[in-house]
């Protein structure tokens, strides 16, 4: 018998080369005993009195991918079967459920990295990895994450890669995708027609690239597009091809390099270089690249070059690389190689192609700099399978929940944590809709999950909602209804740890749209109350959405219909003249396919079509105030015009119409444009700033939320914020404004209704 | 027209407008029907029957009697029947214009005629205003399905090609645009028409037919999600080849609407084997129903979703069975 102690470590802890992190550390520190995974994360037993100054070693300089949570420490009396032997070893992972954690994927380590730059066995192989670094997500085709249930299963590790597999010395110690030019995979460069291209394959392809070519490449989660972002005509070539006339395109560069292009702040370099090596957007500066890479717009995202493929064609490069997904139009990205020359036969040029296999397709992260940190736009590579903590004092239970349509993400809720999925897409697509499927069972095997009750959107036309309603019924799950902006609310206060005990808060949610109890859609709006219920407090006056879904794309419509309600038809007459102003509203008054709604996303597309931009069509969701924001950030020096506020801002129905005057009064006197779009966001932020500050003063609400679509947009969300200083004002940071985050907000909603909601499911409740 | 409690008022409106076209063979409320048809070994009898209410009740290419007699003639002979006989049943909203009566009765009598079939026993009702629309109507039809026939969802196979006899959408735009008091620059007309002519050429240069339908309510979409669940099969169309008229496409643009969702009122899709696509087509374009006949897809193996589309980007969409009415789902 002998006495010691055994430490529970929680949090992302497997896969990361956390035991030979405590082999070595043990070693160091001439401590005996054993390391194990478990269901519950790694399991310790050390010999001896120093457990303490183990644990806090442990914490000290931890592996570079691992995230603890929390070491528990307890004293423990070993039996004859646990004691440790005369040294420490790595035991075999204890009990079912064990190495479940399959952590994200992680860009290439800085210790690769030379061994591709350096001399080496894995000079130039762009398959080098290692336990701090390299696929996992992307490659794990079952559980437990082993190289067997990868992708890499079909390659046979060499006598020298099983050495460094074997040895808890090495870095690359049981790091699954270990490879080398000997038996690892490899990559060629193919023609249209699959035919390989003698030569290596990142030096033709650099040479392609230079003369102007078009490339798709192989990456983690699937094929990007390619070209030379310096070139205009290429990146011409590139949008005619892929239909695609003004969505911003993804850039990769190394960061000297993306320093000549764009404003880089210490915290962006440092995001930048994270492992997760997510898309950042960045202000232009220095040396100008082809406004055609993100028309009307003053930001470029960059990201660095995330595996050593990626780092190999940089380094052949040197100038920034267009990298966007490798998909048709509104379909998401080609992960097999012959689906990748079927499907972008007609775009690229040539392939870069590799034979190991993408288990699951997936995007990358897009992040914006907030003076809080980081804002993830869209969730992907690099985030997930991550999980996030639930708030305080929710019941326990497992939720899945299904998401919206348009950016559609699944959040599955166990154990006081929430796995929320990478950005699915729009579910429209064949494709996507099966990738959505997929992902339902993926994720839930990976974590382990069994619902008890499945939480979706009260549109009955979200596929996502008709998804999760059919699974609760296949299942006998209760299935709760969740109204759109109640669960944008939720995800905002979830993620910033608001407790349920907390109060209630006032959410200003400024969004496309989504469908309201009323029947109307709603977009723009102020409500009160928690996770349990909200109701709505105020919100913008309604206004016709003539053409349903025809409004969101072509502002002119929403435009015609707000200048009319504030009296300025003649207005709109003068700023239209072409367009089929009379049919429109007869349709409206008609209440033919008009619905009525209060979206913020709309007015902001009717003020810039105003503005004059993209009036007609938006080539992207969100495009007219994207430039609208983009064309306030050049007006820094002028004066910010500041209009009356909603008359009914005491009321709770913020009339829009002293902003049109605002705007057309401006535009008949000539201000500047850019004056006139900073007075549209001082305006919109003001009217919800006022009466949520009174719900404050009040005391019926304790804080202020700030969610939906629309706070993706850097300028509003810091106007508001600015309106709210003195109060508590919960942002987003890991989980998207967007409908990217509405999931979380559905999973916490349903679990704070676990009771009578779940046991009447019939009942529509939100 | 104040005709309720079947009084002397009641008669005489029966009398004057009706009797023309429910005349029962005989002196009883019933017809009796005799049809060498009936008695061919194999052959079988079609039998169907569906309600019309539509606003405006007269509309540019039509009206509720005409629509009556083409919505259960098509029924009929879409399921490779040859219509024979109907019977129409009338609600009459009191207050109704006498005169609009006698349009309608001379409209399904028209049709009638020119689809070959003969109206042969009828009813009316007068209600109270308020508790009816103007005029609601039901028709029943009978038809003989000749030996050898057996046209159905369940006969589609993996390979068949979709063909539809013309535009898609006219019935369902009018229809909108005479609601909505739009004022448009072309005037639109419903397809309204009997289709029995169609489907008896089809089917005599194309006998391999598999299945027809016709894409009324909820349109081509509905139809075909209905036919591609009922068969076991996928259905991939091909946007660019959908026949629509420029002014359909633009009365749909402006109302934000899915042409792809419009009702028809003498649209049919077919399913044909390869074989005999073209042969099909052929026969479809020298019919006047059918001069606008084109391929608009094909039947592929049983998959996940049932009807997508390949759009004029190279990209493939699911095109759904709607749930309610089209609402706004971008966020
Ligand atoms: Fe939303
Ligand atoms: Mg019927
Ligand atoms: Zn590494
Ligand atoms: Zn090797």
């Amino acid at each position: 018998m002998e006495l010691g102690y055994l430490l529970r470590v929680r949090g992302q802890v497997q896969g990361v080369g956390f035991r030979p992190h405590c082999w070595q550390l043990a070693r160091r520190m001439g401590l005996r005993g054993w390391v194990l995974n478990d269901a519950q994360g790694v399991l310790i037993a050390v010999a001896g009195l120093r457990a303490g100054d183990f644990a806090a070693a442990l914490r000290a300089d931890a592996p570079p991918l691992a995230r603890i949570e929390v070491i528990e420490v307890t004293p423990h009396r070993f039996d004859n079967c646990s004691a440790p032997g005369p040294g420490f070893e790595i035991r075999a992972s204890g009990g079912p459920g064990a190495e479940t954690r399959v952590t994200p994927d992680a860009a290439t380590c800085p210790d690769c990295l030379a061994d591709i730059r350096g001399t080496g066995r894995r000079a130039g192989y762009a398959f080098t990895n290692c336990t701090n670094c390299g696929p996992r997500f992307t490659i794990v085709t079952g559980l437990p994450y082993d190289r067997a249930q990868t992708t890499m299963a079909p390659f046979a590790l060499c006598p020298a890669c099983r050495a460094e597999y074997e040895d808890p010395a090495d870095r690359r110690f049981h790091a699954q995708p270990v490879a080398c030019p000997d038996c690892g995979p490899r990559t060629w460069l193919a023609t249209r027609d699959g035919a390989e291209v003698p030569g290596e394959a990142i030096a033709l392809a650099a040479e392609r690239l230079r003369a102007g070519e078009i490339l798709a490449i192989k990456g983690l989660g699937g094929y990007h597009l390619c070209c030379d972002a310096t070139n205009a005509a290429a990146i011409e070539r590139l949008r005619a091809r892929k239909h695609r006339p003004t969505k911003p395109l993804a850039l990769m560069a190394p960061l000297a390099l993306i320093r000549r292009h764009a404003t880089v702040s210490d915290a962006a370099a440092t995001r930048l270089a994270d492992p997760a090596a997510p898309i950042l957007l960045l202000p232009r500066a220095g040396k100008p690249l082809p406004d055609s890479l993100a028309p009307g717009l003053d930001e470029l995202g960059w990201m660095l070059p995330a595996t050593p493929l990626h780092h190999l064609l940089s380094d052949a490069m040197a100038r920034p690389l267009v990298m966007t997904s490798g998909n048709l139009s509104g379909e998401p990205q080609a992960i097999g190689n012959d689906e990748a020359r079927a499907t972008l036969g007609g775009i690229a040029e040539a392939f870069v192609q590799h034979d190991r296999a993408i288990a699951r397709r997936l995007d990358d992260q897009v992040e914006r700099m907030s003076p809080r940190g980081p804002v993830v736009l869209r969730r992907g590579r690099g985030s997930v399978p991550g999980t996030l903590p639930l708030p305080p004092g929710l019941p326990d239970g497992q939720v899945l929940a299904c998401g919206g349509q348009m950016k559609s993400a699944i959040c599955l809720v166990k154990s006081g944590r929430a796995l929320l999925s990478h950005h699915l897409g729009e579910l429209d697509a064949p494709l996507t809709w099966q990738a959505y499927q997929q992902a339902d069972g993926d994720y839930a095997g990976l974590f382990d999950h069994a619902p008890e009750a499945v939480a979706v959107d009260r549109h009955p036309d979200f596929r996502a909602s008709q998804h999760g309603a059919e699974r609760a019924r296949a299942a006998g799950l209760p299935l709760v209804r969740v109204q759109h902006h109640h669960a944008h609310m939720a995800a905002c206060m979830a993620e910033a740890g608001w407790g349920a005990e907390d109060g209630p808060v006032a959410g200003i949610i400024l969004d496309g749209l989504g469908l309201g109890d009323d029947g109307t859609v709603w977009g723009g709006e102020i409500l009160l109350g928690s996770y349990a219920g909200a109701r709505r407090a105020a919100a913008l006056a309604p206004a016709p959405l003539p053409g349903g879904d025809r409004a969101q794309s072509e502002p002119w419509r929403n435009a015609v219909m707000r200048l009319d309600a504030a009296g300025l038809g003649a207005a709109a007459d003068r700023l239209f003249p072409d367009a089929p102003r009379a049919l429109l509203r007869q349709a409206a008054s008609s209440g033919m396919n008009a619905p009525l709604s209060s979206s913020v996303g709309r007015l902001f597309d009717a003020a810039a079509a105003c503005l004059g931009i993209c009036p007609d069509a938006q080539g992207y969701e969100g495009e007219a105030a994207m430039r609208l924001e983009a064309l306030a950030g050049r007006a820094r020096d002028v004066e910010t015009p500041r209009w009356d506020l909603a008359e009914g801002v005491e009321t709770g129905t913020l009339d829009p119409a002293p902003l049109f005057h605002g705007l057309i009064e401006g535009l008949a006197r000539g201000t500047s444009g850019a004056a006139l779009a900073r007075g549209v966001h001082l305006w919109i932020a003001d009217s919800f700033a006022r009466p949520a500050r009174a719900l404050v003063a009040r005391g019926e609400a304790r804080a202020v939320a700030l969610s939906g679509g629309c706070f993706q947009n850097a300028l509003l969300s810091e106007m508001i914020t600015e309106a709210l200083c003195d109060l508590p004002v919960l942002h987003h940071a890991d989980v998207p404004a967007g409908d990217g985050g509405l999931a979380l907000g559905q999973a916490v909603i349903a679990l704070a209704r676990r009771g009578a909601d779940w046991k009447d499911p019939d009942r529509i409740t939100w | 027209l104040s005709h309720g409690g079947g009084g002397r008022a009641m008669r005489d409106l029966i009398e004057e407008v009706f009797t023309d076209v429910f005349r029962p063979e005989g002196d009883e409320d019933q017809a009796r029907l005799t049809d060498a048809a009936l008695a061919t070994p194999g052959a079988r009898l079609a039998f169907t029957t569906d309600s019309f209410v539509v606003t405006p009740l007269e509309f540019p290419g039509g009206d509720i009697g005409k629509l009556a007699v083409c919505g259960t003639v098509n029924d009929l002979a879409v399921g490779g029947a040859r219509p024979l006989w109907l019977s129409a049943a009338f609600i009459i909203e009191e207050g109704t214009e006498i005169a609009l009566l006698r349009r309608i009765v001379a409209s399904m009598v028209r049709e009638a005629e020119a689809a070959g079939v003969r109206i042969v026993t009828g009813d009316t009702k007068v209600v109270g205003r308020g508790s009816g629309d103007g005029v609601f109507i039901t028709t029943s039809g009978v038809g003989v399905i000749p030996a050898g026939r057996d046209l159905g969802a369940a006969q589609i196979r993996d390979g068949d090609v979709a063909l539809v006899n013309g535009v898609l959408g006219d019935h369902g735009a009018t229809i909108l645009a005479a609601r909505g008091d739009l004022a448009l620059s072309t005037p639109l007309e419903s397809d309204c028409q009997s289709l029995t002519h169609l489907m008896e050429a089809v089917l005599a240069a194309a006998p391999g037919t598999h299945a027809a339908r016709d894409a009324t309510r909820g349109g081509l979409a509905s139809t075909l999600n209905e036919m591609a669940e009922a068969a076991g099969v996928t259905v991939e169309l091909d946007e660019a080849a959908l026949p629509l008229r420029t002014e359909v496409k633009g009365l749909c643009e402006i109302l934000g609407l899915d042409p792809l969702y419009l009702a028809n009122e003498g649209t049919l899709v077919l399913f044909v084997p390869e074989a005999e696509a073209e042969a099909a087509l052929a026969a479809m374009r020298a019919t006047p129903a059918g001069r606008d006949a084109t391929i608009v897809g094909r039947a592929g193996p049983r998959g996940s979703v049932p009807v997508t589309m390949r759009t004029a980007f190279g990209g493939q969409r699911i095109v759904d069975m709607l749930v309610g009415e089209q609402l706004p789902r971008i966020c």
